[in-house]
């Protein structure tokens, strides 16, 4: 029943994605809320329900947006790859671990979609969505990252709470 | 009694009765006074209850004074677009509010609140008072996802109106304009009109588009390329109309295979 919490929380950051987030420019890059809480979520020990998590928000974003629907999925399913293997690595340091994952996934991401666009023949100069796009998307990516790991790791408690006693 | 009938004491009497009332006014300042310090501490009380009650009002009024603004802009936006729909008859038009816009970075997509339940399809154009908005790209019963004539996979076929020339429009990943595929020798100029062509059945022709900011002209190119700036302020789009009796043309089956 616990994991049932997922599809409000979802629902809600892709709303704020579309209706906020993707309001707020820098140069013409933009935050991914959708994306940072995911990380933050697969990084708190006590969760093991990212998967499902990332194929959920993977698919409605999917929905939402222009883009193939397997650029979300598989960028999202990346970033649970990353944070599930980060979080045992670097598990003293977990704002590290979400800096690094939310670099990474955002990275990823943008290279599919990149990809994908390219070869269905969108005309997009490299140097353009690299530096107008691409960097400016990551540092608001990172900025995001700090309050949205806070955010979910009170929520994993929350939903978890047998294992704070612990 | 004779002579103060007479008016002999009215000197001494006016002395007297002046000295009364100075004693009688200092007597009652003191004691509205005195009446006030004693009662000071109830009014006080109820002169923060009552600056509390005022300061609710105050915060109150300000909520609804925005609110009203809010109405106000939105109102004279609607005002704007009736007279538009007005002055352009032959199109039928469905107002849509713009609710939100495509997560990713890539692409220039809005959504918008109006679906098929409204009678929007795929396809049909997208306006504004201004000029040309983008197309529907996907419909669902209650919203639609309309592109941007500023998407990098925007192509929109044009004319100049001066030149009496047809381009194409193409968008880009930073949400520039650019004009493409204009023939050397047209003519164009700084500030022309850019308006659709309605060539390849897309659009429906002569809707406005935006002005020439810039013409970059290479004697080795096949083709000039320009700069448009757009009529329509996309970063503010809030309420736009899709003309929904036009029926857009799909021409792939004509073009040949590559």
């Amino acid at each position: 029943m616990r994991n049932l919490v997922a599809a409000p929380v979802i629902l809600l950051a892709v709303i704020i994605q579309s209706a906020v987030v993707s309001r707020i420019y820098l140069l013409s890059g933009i935050a991914d809320l959708p994306l940072v809480m995911l990380a933050a979520w697969a990084l708190q020990e006590e969760v093991n329900t990212a998967w499902q998590w990332a194929v959920a928000t993977g698919l409605l974003v999917g929905f939402v947006s222009g883009i193939a629907w397997f650029v979300p999925v598989i960028s999202y399913l990346i970033v649970v790859v990353l944070a599930q293997l980060l979080q045992k690595r670097v598990w003293q340091a977990p704002l590290l671990a979400m800096f690094v994952v939310t670099f990474l996934g955002t990275i990823v991401l943008y290279l599919l979609s990149f990809a994908t666009l390219r070869l269905s023949g969108v005309p997009l100069p490299l140097n353009d969505t690299l530096g107008l796009l691409a960097l400016p998307g990551v540092l608001l990516n990172m900025l995001l990252a700090i309050p949205a790991y806070a955010v979910m790791r009170d929520l994993s408690r929350w939903v978890h709470p047998s294992s704070e006693v612990e | 009694m004779a002579l103060a009938l007479g008016g002999y004491f009215s000197s001494a009497s006016n002395v007297f009765t002046g000295s009364l009332i100075d004693l009688q006014f200092w007597f009652s300042s003191r004691f509205v006074a005195l009446q006030d310090f004693l009662t000071a501490p109830r009014d006080v009380a109820s002169l923060r209850q009552r600056n509390a009650e005022l300061e609710a009002d105050v915060s109150r009024l300000q909520a609804q004074v925005i609110q009203l603004q809010q109405e106000v802009g939105e109102t004279q936006i609607l005002a704007t677009l009736v007279d538009f729909s007005r002055a352009n008859p032959e199109n039928v038009y469905k107002a849509a509010a713009v609710i939100g816009r495509d997560p990713s970075p890539f692409l220039h997509f809005v959504i918008i609140n109006r679906g098929s339940n409204d009678g929007v399809l795929r396809g049909m154009p997208v306006v504004t008072d201004q000029g040309l908005v983008g197309r529907v790209d996907a419909v669902i019963a209650d919203a639609a996802r309309v592109q941007l004539i500023t998407d990098a996979a925007s192509n929109v076929n044009i004319r100049l109106q001066n030149a009496e020339k047809d381009a194409s429009l193409v968008g880009s990943v930073t949400g520039d304009v650019t004009l493409d595929l204009i023939p050397q020798d047209a003519t164009i100029e700084v500030g022309d009109l850019v308006l659709t062509s309605g060539l390849g059945g897309g659009y429906p022709p002569d809707l406005i588009v935006g002005q020439v900011v810039n013409i970059r002209s290479r004697d080795f190119d096949l083709f000039k390329q320009a700069t448009v700036q757009p009529v329509v302020d996309f970063n503010r789009l809030e309420i736009v109309l899709v003309i929904v009796n036009f029926k857009p043309v799909d021409i792939t089956p004509l073009l040949p295979a590559p």
